[in-house]
């Protein structure tokens, strides 16, 4: 193995985060105590579509402890609506509902009491006289010519509608031996942190400034809190340094927030809303993609996939934010890691009387993989041949990047090929198959799986241009600040806050390597929103790349600063000098020198000694836009999404008990590949977690709704979640391809393992099925999907 | 429905070796009367019902959900929540120790509940198998580690301390 170049990235460190979680001195929204606070209790609506006859709030304001009974209309005359993602002016949304409810469960009344328990007693005497209104509960109903509408004076219940066709797709089809079709659906799931979302506010008279604490990882959340609380920027100011007890993209609870900041504000007091399960499940807004997918990929005999004609249809719920974009994201990687010369993708939202969907963790890439990977397997088991055969014919080869794929985006670097074949390898794949055969025999279903695909990362939001040409957004930036002290010790300032991700473990590696300084003499802090530089959250698999790269570009001021005077001092030109642990001496003359401490000494009192211009003190920022970022779209929508381009690949063993159709997760290997890792521990342990999530996605989790639009998995008992009963052991295996586009080569994994594994997971049960002649085409495979599959099978069509 | 004096219930509880003695409300789980009562935030609520694990103390040594229970049923009980793991402020325990080496934690939400679970597991046995491990820590859910690194970090703990 050759040395690394790194002091301290891609070296084993521990957290600097996790002492305090261990000895349970973590600082999480719903810790924050302030003298005065008062709690929020919510009346949400029961039905999925109801008009609000009247709300009597006269005995529940009478109650002992209640200070305010506040509703939708109120709330609505007083704060602007929350946007909606795509050019749909008309699609309004508030905290809560007025004049009709679109969900059950959408907020309809909150109660401010002394206590939790004082609110939740008087939210029970709020009397809200509803008519039930029809409701729109299937996508695909809703699609219909005569269908209700969800918000009338939208016109339609589709939000978003946008057919893209890059290349020649039908001069493709024409040319191809083969065509092939199907159907995928992927369940509303959602990676549902175990912490809910809390937020509390408090509204300063004086000073004229919200004080907001909020488990929160959202771009510009600061910014459109104001705007919908018509505040000035300046008024409200976020504190990122609250820990978030999870989050995987879904901790938007910008209604949350608007809501609470709006009563401290009303009422002159602290306020506090933390969410209860039920509230979460139901009302939290946090519902993931709902995707059903229509395929047809043209492919030759030899197995060569020549183009692809893509449909999503998504269920976005009963309002909209991010969720249409969710289908953006999959632009910048529509092709997975295969040459597929052309692409029509035909992208479209739909809303529905369900709860709104928003981000999850990767949005809306894993979904796609899924439809994506599957159709690889049913193209390899039309042609018979081997499935990691026909994705090695189709895959890019490692001397293809940069490779610009149909739909805009370059693909920065890879070995496709090697990572798969070291997954293979680590998974014994030949003893793999000799188990498997074992297991069938006896007389167990088994079943192999493989799946490979993209991770885009680096978090741009190319999306929000290419769904709504009147949002010209085309940065993204992340920044850092960097100090050294009259001490000489460093502390960097980062703009947004953390729900697991180690973000200060991260920066002050980054910060340490470009100064030679112990990484753990490097204090990193959150600073609030009105201290803090441009964040765009970590959202995108981004941080590594963007905060990691603006933090070296901090601290690489902060080093030529120091050159500089030295240079200056020593009387030499820069280029004589060698930096070493912080310090810096003259090439071959070593007795020329000034130590760390008394170059910090120069910068911060020495004016006199500075060079002629310099400003002193030792204080850095850089701002980084998103490399490869900056453009808008073409007219026919194609561009560049995210900058770098990660990549797994996943290999899976699952037996199925053909008495209970239990499956069971025997072997998990993942081949991941995200470039230079600066925190291993902690790029394995996010893929750790996102295989589990999406073996609860392939295998488990849904959000159910009855057909009168109730959600039927409101609890942990109805919505399963993987426990270490369920999740297997896991091995990783790692492969480096340096990203060109980034400071030391790394790429972005925060969405790594939860891309792939639902893929392969669905693909080792349908390898398990198709000894019975069944399969399965919708997610997650329950007992019950797998056990009506089988019976499909068996009974004569 | 209000709360008044005449039904709040005087109890006694030890809690991380200190003695308290308090008046709650009988509806108040013992999750919030440790909260916001006692100011111990490190105990987690995470779903309310039971599942997730992220309230568990120990109850006279016991595991259990403080959820689940009101906090006049912890009467003349002992309580250990994860404040009181450690043997003396700023000190980590084994397990907690080795949950920062093995990074068995992310976010940190699930974490109080999980260093329960695994110390209840240490006490009754000592050098668990993997097996065991993945099935004591089965009651308590975590959405960002996948088990994995929990399972590595118990097993460092236990193997280490046999040597």
């Amino acid at each position: 193995m050759s040395k690394s170049p790194f002091r301290f990235i891609g070296k084993h460190r521990r957290a600097v985060e996790h002492k305090r979680f261990v000895l349970g001195q973590g600082h999480f929204a719903a810790d924050i105590q302030i003298q005065g606070m008062l709690h929020i209790a919510l009346v949400a609506s029961p039905y999925a579509s109801a008009k609000i006859k009247s709300i009597d709030v006269s005995q529940a304001l009478a109650m002992p402890g209640v200070h305010t009974v506040l509703t939708g209309e109120e709330l609505r005359q007083n704060t602007e609506a929350m946007l909606p993602g795509v050019d749909a002016p008309q699609v309004t949304r508030y905290p809560m509902a007025f004049d009709v409810t679109r969900y059950a469960g959408e907020w309809v009344a909150a109660v401010v009491a002394d206590t939790r328990a004082l609110a939740e007693d008087a939210a029970e005497l709020v009397m809200v006289d509803y008519e039930q209104l029809p409701a729109v509960v299937d996508p695909q109903e809703a699609l219909l010519p005569n269908a209700t509408l969800v918000h009338p004076a939208h016109g339609s219940n589709v939000i978003f509608h946008r057919h893209f066709v890059w290349g020649p797709v039908d001069q493709d089809f024409a040319q191809c031996d083969h065509q092939l079709s199907y159907r995928v659906s992927w369940a509303r799931n959602a990676t549902v942190p175990i912490e809910t979302f809390a937020v509390a506010c408090q509204w300063n008279d004086s000073t004229g400034i919200l004080d907001v604490w909020a488990s929160i990882q959202m771009p510009k959340f600061p910014d459109q809190m104001a705007k919908a609380l018509r505040l000035t920027g300046n008024a409200v100011r976020v504190h990122f340094d609250v820990d978030v007890g999870g989050s995987y993209g879904v901790k938007r609870g910008l209604k949350h927030s608007v809501l609470v900041g709006y009563l401290a504000k009303k009422l002159g007091r602290p306020v506090r809303l933390v969410e209860d399960r039920l509230e979460n499940m139901r009302g939290g807004d946090m519902q993931g993609p709902d995707r059903i997918f229509d395929v047809t990929l043209g492919f030759q005999n030899n197995g060569e996939i020549k183009s692809m004609r893509m449909k999503a249809v998504d269920d976005i719920g009963a309002y909209s934010g991010r969720s249409p974009l969710q289908l953006g994201k999959p632009v910048g990687a529509i092709v997975g890691p295969y040459k597929i010369n052309s692409v029509s993708y035909d992208a479209m939202a739909v809303m529905t009387h369900k709860t709104p969907q928003e981000a999850v963790r990767g949005f809306g890439q894993a979904p796609t993989n899924y439809a994506i990977e599957t159709g690889i397997d049913k193209v390899a088991r039309f042609l018979k041949l081997d499935r990691i055969a026909l994705r090695r014919l189709n895959m890019i080869g490692k001397d293809d990047f940069p490779y610009l794929i149909p739909s805009g985006t370059s693909y920065d670097s890879g070995d496709y090929d090697t990572v798969m074949t070291k997954a293979l390898n680590a998974a014994s794949y030949e003893e793999l198959l000799k188990e498997r055969d074992a297991l069938r025999a006896a007389g167990q279903l088994a079943g192999i799986g493989i799946s490979t695909c993209l991770e885009p990362s680096g978090g741009n939001a190319s999306f929000e241009p290419l769904f709504n040409p009147k949002n010209e957004t085309t940065t993204w930036m992340d920044s850092c600040l960097v100090r050294v002290d009259l001490s000489g010790s460093v502390t960097a300032l980062m703009g947004t806050s953390t729900s697991g991700q180690a973000h200060e473990t991260m920066v002050s590696t980054v910060v340490g390597e470009v100064l030679h300084r112990e990484p753990d003499s490097i204090r990193v802090l959150h600073a609030d929103s009105l201290n803090a530089l441009p964040s765009n959250s970590p959202v995108g698999s981004r941080m590594a790349i963007m905060l990691g790269g603006a933090a070296a570009g901090a601290t690489k001021k902060i080093k030529n600063k120091l050159l500089q005077i030295a240079a200056h001092n020593l009387g030499v030109a820069l280029e004589q000098l060698d930096y070493e642990g912080g310090h810096v001496q003259v090439k071959n003359e070593p007795e020329k020198k000034l130590s760390w401490d008394a170059l910090v000494e120069i910068a911060h009192r020495k004016f006199h000694k500075l060079p002629q211009g310099m400003e002193p003190g030792l204080q850095e920022k850089f701002v980084w836009e998103v490399p490869s970022g900056g453009m808008l779209p073409t007219a026919d929508g194609r561009v560049q999404m995210y900058p770098c381009h990660s990549f797994e690949s996943h290999v899976v063993l699952v037996s199925i008990d053909p008495g209970t159709c239990k499956v069971t997760v025997r072997k998990y290997v993942c081949g991941h590949d995200c470039g230079v890792m600066i925190s291993p521990d902690v790029v394995h342990g996010m893929t750790y977690g996102g295989i589990a999530h999406g073996l609860g996605a392939a295998l488990m989790e849904k959000f159910a709704f009855s057909p009168e639009g109730q959600l039927l998995a409101g609890t942990f008992m109805d919505y399963l979640l993987p426990s270490s009963a369920e999740v297997p052991a896991i091995t990783i295996v790692d492969h480096c391809t340096p990203s060109p586009l980034t400071e030391f080569g790394q790429k972005g994994s925060g969405e790594a393992g939860y891309l792939g594994s639902p893929a392969a997971i669905a693909s080792a049960v349908n390898d398990a099925l198709s000894t019975q002649g069944a399969k399965i085409d919708h997610l997650p495979m329950t007992p019950q999907a797998i056990w009506t599959a089988l019976n499909d099978a068996k009974s004569p069509a | 429905m209000t709360a008044s004096n005449t039904l709040l219930k005087s109890i006694q509880i030890q809690v991380n070796g200190t003695h308290q003695h308090r008046l709650v409300e009988p509806r108040t789980s013992l999750v919030d009367f440790i909260r916001d009562e006692l100011g111990l935030t490190g105990t987690h609520v995470g779903c309310e019902h039971g599942v997730c694990g992220a309230c568990t103390v120990l109850l006279n040594d016991e595991p259990v959900r403080s959820c689940c229970m009101f906090a006049v049923q912890a009467d003349e009980m002992r309580v250990t929540t994860v404040e009181g793991l450690a043997p003396e402020r700023g000190v980590m325990t084994k397990i907690q120790d080795a949950f920062c080496e093995k990074h068995a934690l992310q976010c940190g939400y699930c974490t109080p509940g999980m260093l329960i679970a695994c110390h209840a597991l240490v006490a009754d046995n000592p050098h668990p198998t993997e097996e065991q491990v993945r099935d004591a820590i089965s009651s308590n859910i975590c959405r960002c580690t996948g088990y994995q690194q929990i399972v590595d970090a118990v097993m460092y703990a236990t193997q280490a301390e046999g040597k």
